[in-house]
């Protein structure tokens, strides 16, 4: 006599965050209006709940904050190391005593589940910013010259799938090596940004050396244009990103993109299937498959391909999708209605072509942003959703029948940021892993990260690393 | 079971079922009736020394970081009000309330029968146990201890702990628990011989026992996890097990230093669930030593709900084998009826 074991609802509490009615421009140290005093606003995606209202930056708010960090360049720079040291360790460590707070705050504002919030993105921020503090008395032994510069002010544009821990990677270095920033939000996920603002004051960080200029595509493309930039990083598209090689093509401003990619999860026939199963779980459905390097082509050793699928499905129905504040959901919501449709769109095109699709049964909520888990066999490198970009829960199965025809297919991808190889056998391990283009290369686990590892794409996936030492060289004058 | 979607064009004409790469192995297994597990299932899997070493060997390994990270991953899932009454409820039902020393009198024996038989005294809705875990000689005394209550009475055997005697004598012991009325043996296996790479002396010994035990009494088969060491090992060993006749696979004794563990648990899980895909036969785990806490528990329980799934979950498939469990479980039930913390005053001790 079985009886189902429900897991009541466990939803983590809203009290620990308090989110104001609105919020500015964090510009000098303050908190300021937009000039023509527009705002938008932001929502939760797993309610259509309206959270705030934020300030709308234009060209005038993105010149004041530029103008901001230019001048606290001239003494931020010339701190000794060991002081900037203080700042990120004390900003570190206040991360962690608001982790809480902050995780609530981001699974709000993104609609990724307090799980991942809680388990992963938080602490990888505090992380990095703990690594990079570690960094900043030591430059001269980082291997880039006895006494190696910033560059000066860092324009950065960060997007919403991680939004604290992708302003964790982007302005721990920065401040680290000596330059100042001015850093964009995604326009659906602010909210993470300004509270770092805050902690920032908290920290009593000199004013000017962190600025937060929230807004859409224009205000992005306003910094980045910006003439008193000397540094771009932008973490987003591909698309935004080769619009925005263009617009510096012929200044002297330093770039790193980190784009989109397709990675490729390959599975041998000798692989520990039960972990290899879960390590597929985690490369597409981790944050509802809205990472740039997710495993979202699963390649499939022939020979098990029937036996692994079955299995995976099986584990699928076991995803708990719902509430991301709920302490045990897997699956939280779609940022936006915008990513919403373009995950359909997506899915629908690999239907019609020919795809059979299959998805675990689950009730979506009514109000929200919400898709299924969904996987499709019977997918060829010939189907759209085995080239381009769906950045959402939908994994595409391909098979393959020997190591060199996996690694053809592997890289037959316009992108390069990520793949996973699974096998017992520790030489193919290392044979494969040595073909393929890719930035990040797991084995036998797939989407973990770390501050001292690098991290950045080949091809269309970007340039630049960020983390580890090498993530030092995109804010120093080498 | 879920719909299986056949692969696309890539797929082989006239291939294979859901599990290909097993079914093959197990054509004859599946065809196998449920309930005669002593003969062996598997002729052509158990004829030789080294074809059931090709098939132990032949089974997917285990990533131990994997599997582990797994563990932990579902031990942080969060159980409350009306899931976790349940669930200490469920729990205290699967206990195998367990007195293994050399101390033990017909005594200390009958308090336990007598607690396992109704765990709180001050709360009569408390469920009880599913069993008492005595040595064979307690046997009787347990036997007389819960009487007409439906707790059943386990017995250790084969030289337990250390299964370190000849197979006349562990079949002796056996004989003995079951004519005592014993109705669960739990028996260790030759740690000695798995090591060395004898698999056939092992699978042939919990198939001379299970034969021991008849009709009567169910097989528990203790591993001894911490001995086997690797989790490959205890992968091999479940399905050595599993195929030998075993009713219940068993972590370990609680006699060495690492029992049972999330992890470990998992895996065994993992076992279970896939013989009774492959086979049709559905098979019990028990971790034993080591779980103290409700909270621990509760964790196990969540493992065998996404794991094995709700079919477990139920003391004819799932126990514990543990003694200082039951009073946690109680205190916490106390706590979620009352709103108020329980002490260990407020259980009784034995």
């Amino acid at each position: 006599m079985a009886s189902a074991f429900e897991y009541a609802p466990a939803p983590e509490s809203r009290a620990v965050v308090d989110i104001a009615p609105s919020y500015g421009l964090f510009i000098d140290g303050e908190f300021t209006e937009a000039a023509d005093g527009k705002v938008f606003k932001t929502v939760s995606p797993s309610s259509e709940e309206v959270l705030s209202e934020v300030a709308e930056a234009t060209e005038a708010d993105v010149d004041r904050a530029v103008a901001a960090a230019r001048k606290a360049f001239e003494t931020w720079s010339a701190l000794p190391g060991a002081e900037r040291a203080k700042y990120l360790f004390r900003i570190a460590r206040i991360v962690q005593e608001r982790s809480r707070e902050l995780a609530v705050l981001e699974t709000l504002d993104n609609g990724k589940p307090i799980k991942e919030t809680r388990d992963a993105d938080l602490p990888l921020v505090a992380a990095h910013f703990f690594y990079y503090a570690g960094w900043a008395d030591k430059l001269e032994h980082a291997g880039f010259g006895p006494a190696p510069r910033p560059l000066g002010v860092a324009g950065q544009v960060i997007p919403w799938n991680f939004p604290l821990l992708m302003l964790a990677w982007k302005i721990a270095p920065a401040l680290a090596t000596g330059n100042t920033v001015v850093l964009k939000p995604a326009e659906t996920t602010p909210l993470s940004a300004l509270f770092f603002a805050d902690i920032c004051r908290q920290a009593g960080l000199p004013k000017g050396v962190v600025n937060i200029v929230t807004g859409d595509g224009r205000t992005g493309a306003a910094l980045v244009a910006h003439p008193g930039v000397d540094k771009v990083a932008f973490t987003g598209s591909t698309a935004v990103g080769k619009e925005i090689a263009r617009t510096l093509a012929g200044t002297r401003k330093k770039l790193t993109l980190e784009l989109g990619g397709k990675g490729a999860n390959i599975v041998f026939d000798d692989a520990p299937i039960d972990q290899a199963v879960e390590g597929i779980v985690s490369g597409i459905f981790f944050n509802q498959g809205q990472v740039c390097c997710a495993g979202s082509r699963l390649l499939v050793q022939e020979s098990i391909h029937d036996e692994l699928l079955d299995r995976l499905k099986r584990r699928l129905t076991t995803l708990r999708l719902g509430d991301p504040l709920d302490k045990n959901t897997d699956i939280g919501a779609i940022n936006s209605a915008e990513q919403l449709a373009r995950i359909t769109a997506l899915a629908d095109q690999g239907e019609a072509e020919g795809a059979e699709r299959w998805s675990a049964p689950c009730e979506l909520p009514s109000a929200g942003y919400w898709f299924a888990p969904t996987l499709f066999t019977g997918v060829t490198q010939a189907h759209t959703i085995a080239r381009d970009e769906i950045f959402g829960p939908v994994l595409s199965v391909l098979t393959f029948r020997t190591p060199d025809e996996a690694v053809a297919k592997a890289n037959n991808t316009p992108y390069g940021l990520s793949a996973g190889i699974w096998t017992e056998k520790g030489s193919r391990i290392l044979a494969v892993a040595n073909k393929l283009r890719a930035g990040v290369i797991w084995s036998n686990t797939f989407n973990k990260f770390d501050p001292t590892s690098p991290f950045g794409g080949y091809k269309e996936s970007g340039f630049g690393r960020e983390g580890g030492r090498h993530g030092l060289e995109a804010y120093l004058d080498v | 079971m879920l719909p299986i979607v056949p692969d696309g064009s890539d797929s082989a004409p006239g291939s294979r079922g859901v599990y290909s790469r097993y079914a093959r192995r197990y054509a004859r297994l599946v065809t196998m009736p449920t309930h005669t597990p002593a003969a062996s299932p598997v002729p052509d899997v158990t004829a030789s020394e080294s074809t059931l070493r090709r098939f132990l060997h032949g089974l997917p390994g285990v990533d131990a970081v994997g599997l582990e990270a797994r563990a932990a991953a579902l031990g942080t899932r969060s159980i409350k009000t009306t899931a976790k009454a349940y669930a200490l409820d469920l729990a205290i039902s699967m206990v195998d309330l367990t007195t293994l020393e050399g101390a033990d009198t017909p005594g200390k024996v009958r308090a336990l029968g007598a607690k396992a038989v109704r765990p709180d005294p001050a709360d009569r809705t408390a469920p009880a146990t599913a069993a008492v875990c005595v040595y064979p000689d307690m046997v009787p005394v347990a036997k007389e201890a819960v009487a007409g209550s439906g707790v059943k009475v386990a017995s250790v055997a084969t030289a337990f702990p250390a299964g370190r005697a000849s197979l006349a004598v562990k079949l002796a012991d056996v004989r003995e628990a079951v004519a005592a009325g014993a109705d669960e043996v739990d028996m260790v296996i030759d740690r000695g011989a798995f090591l060395a790479g004898k698999y056939l002396k092992v699978y042939e010994e919990i198939a001379a026992v299970k034969e021991a035990c008849g009709t009567d009494a169910r097989l528990k088969v203790i591993f001894e996890t911490g001995e086997l060491s690797t989790y490959d090992n205890i992968r091999r060993a479940s399905w050595l097990g599993m195929l030998a006749g075993a009713d219940f696979i068993k972590t370990s004794t609680g006699k060495v230093a690492v029992n049972a563990t999330p992890a470990n648990t998992l895996l065994m899980l993992e076992a279970v669930r896939d013989f009774r895909a492959q086979t049709g036969i559905q098979v019990g785990v028990k971790p034993a030593g080591g779980i103290r806490t409700a909270k621990d528990a509760l964790k196990f329980l969540v493992l065998v709900n996404e794991t094995a799934g709700a079919d477990w979950l139920d003391s004819h498939w799932f126990r514990f084998g543990a003694s200082s469990l039951l009073n946690d479980l109680l205190m916490q039930r106390q706590k979620l009826a009352t709103g108020r913390y329980s002490g260990p005053d407020y259980v009784t001790v034995d």
